[in-house]
């Protein structure tokens, strides 16, 4: 027969001061692991709602990233006229030859200055991102140092609100507009007009990739094939999609560090949870007597207090959500592959909590099985006589 | 105070299960924090090594990305305080594939004359160095590169070029040993600069600066960056030290992210520890009683109360710093160690920071219950049967 788990409650309850502690040591290992585990899930949303699976980006042979892919205007032209590639209104093939710089801008966490992407492009290029749109001011206008700025721009770089002159190139550019593209990586982004900045950064012959937009899923694996194959382009394509799921790899580095981390603070509580269960156990050996020759078995003792530490356990998991909830939403950057930063919110999904909850478990499992242990192979007389 | 030593003692070993798992539980975890700590001083608060705190780094303002003309070097060359000045241009490209990231390790095209003497703790044997010198398409290369790919010298290294156009046909000329991590190849960068395109052969990255004494350095700094001001490329000279850092910085906020885990490793051991007190304390009221019989004062058995906490977390302190000394040297070891500070595995500063936290840690974990102890009166602790 089981012991009813009412008793395992009254007996945290009673002990409340020990039972405190050791959960928040228990919340503390998992908020840790659940900060980084909202980093990664919002730094992972970011990059996979970025980009278009009809739209293909071109660099150069051997480029894993446009800023070191270099892409002349001439191979534009010979690119630009491939077939299937999809057609405007007005018959214009879709294609935006893009020119990438990074800029080094003084930032609300970093002082001394974030790099931060900026994209020249023609307005061809702003039609093809479809999920783009203007949250304030007005776009650049061609011929002129003007930029458009995403909103994670806006917000974290105090020198990069509208109004606001940036200076790079040959002088003086002003902040005209800020942009919204959802959850999208363009947000880390600046974008101004193709000519002027390529002719600022002396190399308007010379410039970055090319984002070509196909009419249908099938052409655009076509499309993909074609140019990769041709020998005369020399050229790199991959999906937009891709593109940025590729770049996840940036955020390897605190995914290692991340585990590491958890799994140290791991160890540490769940030896305190271990040494709280011995205390328990050495204290209520007379109740543990009692219990035995109430007739209940020596399993059932086990069970009882190998639950009672998983229940205390699953107390610091829950505490440990809570700690982490506020995060939810926090907006806050990292480098990327891409060498600028890249901006994205913490996201506490349901998802994450669950598994936060289930790694306190573990912790209670593996903290409470040497006391629970000990606890039923007690002598019943020796128990009863203890004091 | 000393005669009670061995009571403090005796008493943490009473309960042994409960004082290893304890000294264990705050081991790991001073461990990790001894980890992070260690990373903070080399990052933010060590101070550059002697080669280090001459050299200065000068690149464009506008990013690390954009480069400067190369003729602003004769210009700077002329700056009072400055011994030798090299352009360094960092070659991305490829080595063999770029999709596996093992493949991927720094490239650097250097002025071979100029490396060595700005580069003073680097160690090449001298026919290796003039090796390189005299072959155009020749490279030197870090030992744990060499290691790491099995190169040796003659061996031929191709790059595939990105940032510049063509590929890169090196011979391995030399093969130097550094105090840091040296997965990184060098080469002659007129050799790749012979075959750029006329527009782009006046840029490079970065000139890297030589300065006659620590003293000059800030001056020399300041006075570099006010003579381009008003040119139309502005440049932004500083230590190698910032600049390392600024790299490391790209990852993100390194501080916030240090602080916020080693706040966190802080509070679970306070938590820990409070918890053994509160335990230990609790279960011998009695006894207490008995020692105030006996004539111990209030002071005494608070005294040796607090006592036993500090020994066990001290204990704790100590085998976590030790421990963290093989994960430190780990880190230094990893191919991020070359884009981090150099990391001393056995800092006395960390040390002295490890055993100090751990000493503030188990007093005032067991302040609370050691204060009650000593205040219970005689009569009450005896009678207690708990």
């Amino acid at each position: 027969m089981a012991i009813p788990v009412a008793y395992n409650l009254r007996n945290l309850i009673v002990r409340k001061t020990t039972t405190l502690m050791t959960a928040l040591g228990i919340a503390l290992t998992v908020a840790v692991l659940l900060a980084m585990m909202a980093l990664l899930g919002g730094l992972r949303s970011t990059l996979s709602s970025s980009g278009d699976p009809l739209q293909i980006l071109v660099m150069r042979k051997g480029s894993e990233t446009e800023l070191v892919s270099n892409f002349t205007r001439e191979q534009f032209q010979d690119l630009k006229f491939k077939a299937g590639i999809a057609r405007t209104a007005s018959g214009d093939p879709m294609a935006s030859l893009e020119v990438v710089t990074v800029i080094n801008l003084a930032s609300v966490d970093a002082p001394e200055g974030m790099n931060v992407t900026v994209r020249g492009l023609l307005p061809i290029g702003l039609e093809m991102r479809k999920g783009l749109k203007l949250s304030s001011g007005r776009w650049f206008d061609s011929g002129k140092r003007e930029l458009v700025v995403g909103k994670s721009v806006a917000q974290r770089y105090p020198s990069a609100g509208v109004g606001k002159h940036i200076t790079f190139g040959r002088g003086d550019w002003e902040v005209v507009g800020v942009m919204d593209a959802g959850q999208s990586a363009q947000n880390s982004e600046i974008f101004g007009d193709l000519n002027q900045v390529s002719s600022d950064l002396d190399r308007t012959e010379v410039l970055s990739s090319a984002l070509l937009r196909a009419p249908d899923a099938g052409a655009a694996a076509a499309l993909l094939n074609s140019i990769n194959d041709d020998q005369r382009l020399n050229m790199n394509a991959v999906s937009e999609k891709e593109y940025y799921a590729l770049q996840t790899q940036a955020a390897a580095p605190i995914e290692y560090i991340g585990i590491f981390v958890a799994v140290i603070m791991a160890i540490g509580s769940s030896f305190a949870a271990m040494n709280t269960m011995y205390a328990a156990v050495a204290r209520r050996s007379r109740e543990i007597g009692t219990l035995r020759v109430l007739g209940f078995s020596q399993g059932s003792i086990l069970f009882s207090f190998f639950l009672e530490s998983v229940l205390l356990a699953a107390l610091g998991g829950l505490l440990g959500c809570l700690l982490v909830f506020p995060l939810n939403g926090v907006t806050t950057g990292i480098g990327s592959t891409t060498f600028s930063e890249l901006a994205f919110a913490f996201r506490v999904t349901p998802q994450i909590m669950f598994a936060g909850l289930l790694f306190a478990t573990v912790l209670g499992a593996v903290g409470g099985l040497f006391p629970a242990r000990m606890a039923a192979k007690k002598e019943i007389l020796v128990a009863l006589r203890e004091v | 105070m000393f005669r009670y030593i061995p009571l403090i003692v005796k008493n943490c070993w009473r309960n042994r299960r409960r004082t290893t798992l304890t000294i264990i539980s705050v081991g790991v975890s001073m461990c990790l924090l001894g980890v992070l700590m260690a990373v903070y001083h080399a990052m933010y608060l060590s101070d550059p090594t002697p080669e280090q705190a001459l050299r200065l780094v000068t690149r464009n303002r506008i990013s690390l990305t954009v480069q400067i003309p190369q003729y602003y070097m004769e210009r700077i060359r002329q700056v009072p305080g400055v011994k030798e000045i090299m352009p360094s241009q960092w070659y991305n490209g490829v080595y063999k594939d770029a999709r596996d990231p093992k493949n991927f390790f720094a490239r650097f095209g250097v002025d071979p004359e100029k490396m060595f003497k700005i580069y003073t703790e680097l160690r090449i044997p001298e026919d290796q160095k003039q090796a390189f010198i005299r072959d155009r398409t020749g490279t030197v290369i870090g030992r744990d590169l060499a290691d790491k790919f099995n190169f040796h010298l003659g061996d031929r290294i191709t790059l595939t070029g990105d940032i510049f156009p063509g590929t890169l046909e090196l011979t391995v000329r030399g093969i130097f040993d550094s105090p840091r991590k040296s997965e990184v190849l060098y080469f002659n960068w007129a050799y790749v600069r012979e075959g750029l395109p006329e527009a782009r052969k006046g840029d490079v990255g970065t000139f890297n600066i030589l300065c006659d004494s620590p003293a000059v350095v800030s001056r020399v700094g300041t006075t570099i960056d006010d003579m381009f001001r008003n040119s139309p490329v502005q440049t932004r000279t500083e230590t190698e030290q910032a600049f390392t850092l600024a790299f490391a910085s790209m990852l993100g906020n390194v501080k916030m992210f240090l602080f916020s885990i080693c706040a966190a490793v802080m509070f679970t051991v306070l938590l820990v520890s409070a918890n053994t007190m509160a335990m230990s304390v609790r279960e011998r009221v009695r006894e207490v009683g008995v020692l105030k019989t006996l004539g111990f004062t209030g002071g005494n058995i608070l005294m040796i109360i607090l006592g036993e906490a500090c020994v066990i977390s001290v204990a704790g302190g100590a085998i976590g710093f030790l421990l963290s000394t093989f994960l430190t040297s780990g880190i230094r070891k990893s191919p991020a160690g070359f884009f981090l500070p150099p990391i001393h595995p056995f800092d006395p500063s960390v040390a002295a920071a490890c055993i100090l936290v751990a000493l503030v840690i188990g007093l005032s974990s067991s302040f609370v219950p050691a204060w009650g102890a000593s205040r219970t009166p005689i009569v009450e602790a005896l009678r207690s049967t708990d």
